[in-house]
């Protein structure tokens, strides 16, 4: 390919430089700092869009950097895009100046604040565009310490519980992640994503496991299994990012930290952080440890379906707005995971159609989630700004008094709940549609979840916009126009994507064949 | 100027001191910045130097950069001889950066100021002269020189029990030093009466039997100063009754003295006597690195965490040198880097930063310092998350060599030694809670705002540098790691 700018180094770097003039800003000037942050964003969005418009889909890896970094560790600077991430690069670039916007009128410790939302952004980006483990690991933690602290220091009332319970979490799930990568090194010599892919591909990174648990053997006299050894592996590195995603029963650190995080951090977290889980389910679960994936396929079915299942039945008993949006996540997430996991259920090359479009659609219910639990998590913060209570019993009638408000979170809830039309129906039919010849009898129950679904969402609109006004609240504005903004860039791509999803699909359609492939 | 000038320079800075004014303390401070400045100048020219990055007019030489080799002693065999190479060179980077930070975070201290920086420099120079030194005799001189102002820096400005706490350090010092005096003794009787070189007795092996029980003499004695466990209780008391430069001084190079004594003068030269004791080393650095995390994990006092979890960290030292293989001995010469900068850091909060203004280090007193004083909250976060091992800051390089090469030697070990990144883990967030956030959630807004005095910028200024030298090693490892395994490589094809 032909040097042209380093797209993604750019688009990476410059909320980190935009957190630098943040944090040397004199500390009165609070409007500046927002400016400039919301700066750095906007412009890593207006690369990131200039960088779709090049992005050839059929063309593999594009916007490729490679450098020498570590030499003793034989680890490269290296970042590219593909049909699996490019998606998911437009999404943070997209969602993190909402996110941002949604704080506009933030006064308590504001150069911390975007400078700790900038951070993340750089770590999220990072996330997405790193093809080496080394310093896709580094983004990976980045993404962690910026948000222990939005939720630790802006978080509602339980903060200090939600946020180490999302560290430790991470942190274990990240700790399991390294040593198996460790591993990974010394049997293959490298942290290369996309050789250690082509090395599971053509049956040399078996090999190569084989030779280092034979060599362990021989040097210590023990006798580890290589089958076993390697699905130990599989795991340590699947658990990281099923406590991520999250996949149940994992997920029990989302409900709090979700419900604790300040809006913004609600909105980055389940639009783009869970997001960072199921994208290593694609880059490096699927195609590093196929055998594995289809080996133990059963389980892993199961236990998406518990996240849709289950996760739908928690949200219905929620009484905590903020909480029962959270459930939905692991609901949603839930989906995500049924299109990934039938992918391996089959192997060979029959049924490729069916597979390729549930995996297709797990990649775009990535960005539709993404898109629909931001506006959730946003109009819930909307409605908490003004009421400073997410107990779904103290609303009601709001839609009397708030009328827009109401007629965005109804919006925003049909796209949740897959409403034709909107992003929502798009990503899970096709996962559905998928699936169902493949694992028909988990596609079957997972419908439950559907129904589940549909009804804790209409009864939150239910409880929120509809019957009677609670008297309290009579003197509660509608949205304000900046509110407004946020929800209407928001519900402008349910719309875009519902009706026209083809630019999103097609985006990612030669990466989800080449992954399906594997299988 | 050659490197060894970073000697002659701070101890003519320390004599320039002695002959000031003792009221001219502005002047004092502003002469021993300016010493500490020069030297960690020198220090970097001629490491940019070393790497080839600019040309050399100085050929490497057996990977060496002999910088002096004149007799001095002739009828002993002693040589003034020093020379740097890339075991070596990291930590003489590492002495004058917390050198210069030092003094900036003393720029406070208003008692006996001249002879503060006189002693702090002179410890400093001995420390380079330590570093330096391929003699053993020399070696051995350069490091009493850097004990016996240690012992007064204590005694005089420090805290807690600070009578009991430098009494403790020396006395544990001179047991460590009798036992070093002792073994290069026989180093140099057994190796034939006629040289103290260590490049010259490394060249000709000593009868295996002898170096089998001369090789503890010399680890052990210098591994007591490294925090070996169990030899490791001077260390927590002497570095909380120390004051803050101290302190830094303390865990940032005093335990590298040790570590790299380890190294230099037992390992290089007594090869077979290494292999026979290999595993001991081994399991006493794990062994150290469980318990230090543990006991951290219980403290009330601020800074007997950060004191504890620096006899943690150096187990990863002790565990890496002994694993002898390429990735766990570049491990641990760069963890002797990398917790230099951390420790420094973290002392640099504790002491500095916040006892200081606050005037206690019971954790359960303060809190909700993140209010009050955010730079430090911000500054310990970061020095939190290196001493954690987050990717992206030295720590990480350094831990996960070691324990990779810990592994090769066995899993076991390496399974032992990353249980304690969970520890560590818990202790720092605890510390970051209960200092930072604390009070200030459970009465949420009722506490009341000490007015403390604002962070001064010459702490700024060295938190700064500490920060950026972590961060900087952590995502460019190979400015260090390069020259480290280049003369690891050597090391190890000297072993039987």
């Amino acid at each position: 390919m032909k040097p042209g700018l380093p797209y993604l180094s750019l688009i990476t770097f410059l909320p980190l430089a935009g957190s630098l003039v943040v944090l040397l800003l004199p500390k009165t000037q609070e409007r500046a700092m927002k400016v400039a942050a919301l700066g750095a964003s906007v412009a890593s969005l207006l690369l990131t869009f200039c960088a779709w418009t090049r992005f050839v889909p059929s063309a593999g890896m594009m916007f490729v950097e490679r450098h020498s970094w570590i030499t003793a560790l034989h680890v490269d600077y290296y970042v590219g895009v593909d049909g699996l991430s490019i998606a998911m690069v437009f999404l943070t670039a997209l969602v993190t100046p909402l996110a941002m916007l949604a704080h506009w009128k933030l006064k308590d410790n504001v150069k911390l604040f975007f400078f700790l939302f900038l951070l993340l952004q750089t770590g999220m980006f990072g996330v997405f565009t790193a093809l080496n483990f080394f310093h896709w690991f580094i983004y990976w933690e980045l993404g962690l310490i910026p948000m222990f602290f939005l939720i630790k220091i802006w978080g509602h009332e339980n903060r200090t519980y939600a946020s180490f319970k999302f560290f430790i979490y991470t942190l274990a799930g990240s700790i399991g992640m390294l040593v198996a990568f460790g591993f990974l090194w010394m049997a293959t010599g490298t942290f290369d994503f996309v050789e250690l892919r082509s090395l599971a591909a053509n049956g040399d990174l078996a090999k190569k496991i084989a030779v280092f648990v034979g060599d362990v053997n021989g040097r210590f006299g023990w006798h580890w299994n290589v089958t076993t050894f390697t699905s130990v592996l599989f795991w340590a590195t699947l658990v990281g990012f099923a406590i991520k995603v999250p996949i149940w029963p994992f997920h029990t650190w989302l409900p709090d930290a979700h419900t604790q995080a300040p809006t913004g951090g609600s909105m980055v977290l389940a639009a783009i952080l869970l997001k960072m889980g199921v994208y290593g389910f694609l880059r490096v679960v699927l195609p590093i440890f196929p055998s594995q994936v289809a080996a133990h396929v059963d389980i892993l079915l199961l236990l998406a379906l518990a996240s849709i299942v289950l996760g739908a039945f928690a949200a219905l008993a929620q009484t905590d707005f903020k909480r029962l949006v959270a459930y939905s996540s692991v609901n949603h997430m839930g989906y995500a995971m049924l299109g990934i996991f039938a992918t391996a259920a089959t192997a060979g090359p029959e049924m490729l159609n069916e597979k390729a479009a549930a995996l297709n659609g797990a990649v775009l219910q990535m960005f539709n989630h993404g898109i629909s639990s931001a506006a959730l998590f946003f109009m819930v913060g909307v409605i908490y700004d003004r009421t400073h209570t997410r107990a779904l019993a103290e609303y009601g009638g709001l839609r009397k008094i708030m009328p827009i408000y109401a007629g965005v979170l109804g919006i925003t809830m049909f796209s949740s709940l897959g409403l034709p039309g909107l992003n929502g129906f798009v990503g899970e039919f096709l996962i559905f549609k998928g699936a169902f010849p493949v694992v028909t009898t988990v596609t079957v129950v997972a419908t439950i979840g559907l129904v589940v679904t549909a009804v804790f969402l209409l009864q939150m609109m239910q409880k929120v916009c509809f019957g009677p006004l609670n008297e309290k609240w009579q003197w509660l504005p509608d949205m304000t126009a900046c509110e407004l903004f946020i929800g209407a860039v928001l519900m402008l791509f349910m719309f875009l994507i519902g009706i026209y999803p083809a630019p999103l699909l097609d985006a990612a359609n030669d990466a989800v064949l080449a992954l399906v492939r594997l299988f | 100027m050659r490197t060894d000038w970073t000697i002659y320079v701070t101890f003519l800075g320390a004599g320039l001191i002695m002959l000031l004014p003792r009221n001219a303390k502005n002047l004092i401070r502003w002469v021993a910045l300016l010493t500490g400045v020069i030297g960690l100048g020198i220090g970097l020219q001629n490491y940019i130097a070393y790497n080839g990055w600019v040309d050399a007019n100085q050929p490497l030489k057996d990977g060496f950069w002999h910088l002096a080799n004149v007799a001095w002693i002739p009828s002993l065999g002693v040589h003034y001889h020093l020379a740097v190479d890339g075991l070596n060179f990291p930590l003489v980077l590492l002495n004058g950066i917390v050198c210069v930070t030092g003094i900036l975070f003393s720029w406070n201290i208003e008692e006996r100021v001249k002879e503060f920086f006189a002693f702090f420099l002179t410890l400093i120079a001995g420390v380079y002269g330590v570093f330096m030194a391929m003699d053993l005799f020399l070696l051995f001189v350069f490091y009493e020189l850097a004990i016996v102002p240690k012992y007064f820096i204590i005694a005089i400005w420090g805290s807690t029990r600070k009578e009991y706490g430098a009494m403790k350090l020396v006395l544990y010092s001179f047991i460590g030093s009798a036992a070093v005096f002792i073994g290069i003794l026989a180093a140099f009787f057994a190796g034939g009466g006629q040289t103290f070189d260590i490049l010259e007795l490394a060249r000709h092996p000593i009868a295996g039997q002898i170096q089998v029980w001369v090789f503890p003499l010399i680890f052990v004695g210098f591994a007591v100063l490294a925090g070996m466990w169990p030899f490791h209780t001077w260390a927590p008391t002497g570095h909380v009754a120390a004051p803050t430069a101290a302190s830094m001084l303390l865990a940032g190079v005093v335990m590298k003295l040790g570590s790299y004594g380890c190294l230099r003068a037992a390992m290089l030269v007594f090869p077979s006597g290494l292999a026979h004791w290999q595993w001991w080393i081994a399991w006493l650095g794990v062994i150290g690195i469980l318990y230090g995390a543990a006991v951290a994990l219980v403290q009330k006092d601020f800074k007997f965490i950060i004191g504890y979890s620096s006899v943690s960290h150096m187990g990863f030292v002790l565990l890496g040198l002994a694993t002898l293989n390429r990735d766990g001995m570049s491990g641990a010469i760069l963890q002797m880097f990398s917790h230099g900068i951390v420790a420094s850091l973290l002392f640099a909060v504790v002491g500095r930063m916040v006892y200081d203004r606050t005037h206690t280090r019971q954790l359960d007193e303060l809190g909700g310092l993140a209010k009050t004083l955010p730079f430090a909250c911000v500054t310990f976060v970061i020095g939190g998350a290196a001493s954690m091992g987050m990717p992206g800051f030295s720590g990480f390089v350094a831990e996960v060599q070691v324990l990779i090469g810990a592994f090769k030697m066995s899993p076991w070990l390496a399974v032992a030694a990353a249980l304690s990144i969970a520890v560590t883990a818990a202790y720092i967030l605890n510390a970051i809670h209960k200092v930072f956030f604390g009070k200030d959630d459970e009465h949420h807004g009722t506490a009341e705002v000490h007015a403390l005095p604002p962070i001064t910028v010459p702490e700024i200024v060295a938190a700064v540098m500490l920060m950026a030298a972590l961060v900087i090693i952590g995502l460019f490892p190979s400015v260090m790691l390069d020259m480290i395994q280049a003369n690891v490589d050597i090391f190890l094809k000297g072993m039987p």
